[in-house]
């Protein structure tokens, strides 16, 4: 059977003057996966998570979702969570609900507050009187509580206790899609490694190694943390 | 079931040892209808995809059946259960081996041990 990408990119390259973000990265991203995007602070995750989401655009090189060129279409199918809070603090968590509602045509409502009223977040309740915790958790229900076809999560795991880690990740299993890719952009690769199908190292903007993760633990008999910091050790500027 | 997944081996063979493990310990029985995918995967906080390739490898052991839409079940053939726990002692018995060795004693001089046991007990 053809494997089917949810996301091509050919020769991406982002430069923010000149410093180099990205530097002339083709990868494919199979549908149905869990891929880590892996990689030290400033190796160009986030950048790549902006371009993909069509908040950045290329300096050059292409990138397709489902064979379309970024864009207002691409959009409509790309569920983005940010590294940081984006929510107003003033806005109440059902406001956030109607916003996802209007935007999003692919947004199942009664499933997030669900999970919501699972978590004990009140929809009246505003994001600024939210945990941190809590915040990151509600951000990320309202993420994957869009019917996409990618989901990009930067850093979800990144402010959080080991328990809500958890949850998070449960969320992010128990909403799998075969028909949909997930990407997870993080340097707490022990954590995730466990749920990935597929993972990215990246360094300086480019991909130095990829592939399956059981395999790749099959061939060297280390988890990917620790091939991470062999990797990494050697590397200038990590 | 127990599931304590560590990184350094191959998440669906760890997956694949524990259901073994339970199967022959008798957490469940035979013709048992087995949880699905999602639910396990849930439960042992992994990839749905990496649960599903265990469970089919563990079909190609014929420890599990698949009975098509109404799911996997624990296998009803007593050979293959038999063969199963077997095997399982017998990996139990080779760690242990390998264990003595580490302290230069060989099996014979293990098993001694292990009969004593017996005895102060």
């Amino acid at each position: 059977m053809e494997e089917r990408y949810t996301l091509k990119t050919t020769g991406l390259t982002k430069r923010y003057g000149d410093l180099g973000a990205l530097e002339e990265l083709t990868v494919s991203l199979p549908q149905g996966k869990i891929i880590g995007l892996l990689g030290p602070n400033g190796s160009g995750k986030t950048t790549f998570m902006k371009l993909a989401a069509g908040l950045l655009t290329p300096t050059s090189g292409g990138i397709e979702i489902c064979g379309e060129p970024v864009g207002p279409k691409t959009k409509a199918m790309v569920s983005y969570l940010p590294d940081r809070p984006y929510f107003g603090r003033q806005t109440r968590v059902s406001e956030q609900l109607d916003f996802f509602g209007d935007f999003y045509d692919d947004f199942d409502r009664q499933r997030a507050e669900q999970m919501l009223t699972a978590l004990g977040i009140r929809p009246e309740a505003r994001f600024r009187e939210l945990s941190k915790g809590n915040q990151e958790k509600a951000q990320l229900v309202l993420v994957m509580s869009r019917r996409a076809k990618l989901y990009l999560l930067d850093e979800p795991i990144g402010g959080v206790d080991p328990a809500a880690r958890d949850y998070i990740l449960n969320t992010i299993i128990s909403n799998y899609d075969p028909q949909a890719t997930v990407v997870i952009s993080t340097h707490l690769i022990a954590d995730v490694e466990r749920v990935l199908d597929e993972f990215l190292f990246l360094y300086q903007g480019r991909v130095i190694r990829g592939g399956n993760a059981d395999t790749v633990r099959e061939e060297t008999g280390k988890s990917l943390d620790e091939l991470f910091r062999e990797v990494f050790k050697c590397l200038p500027n990590c | 079931m127990n599931w304590k997944l560590t990184g350094d081996q191959p998440v669906y063979q760890q997956i694949m040892a524990a259901i073994r493990g339970a199967i022959v310990r008798g957490e469940f029985a035979p013709g048992q209808k087995f949880p699905s995918v999602r639910d396990l995967a849930a439960q042992a906080q992994v990839n749905p995809n990496t649960m599903q390739r265990a469970l089919t490898e563990l079909e190609r052991e014929d420890l599990l059946v698949s009975g098509g839409t109404s799911g996997r079940s624990v296998t009803r053939d007593e050979a293959v259960l038999r063969a199963m726990r077997e095997q399982t002692l017998r990996t139990l018995a080779r760690e242990c081996a390998e264990k003595f060795q580490v302290f230069g004693v060989a099996p014979a001089q293990a098993a001694q041990l292990l009969l004593e046991m017996e005895k102060e007990e």
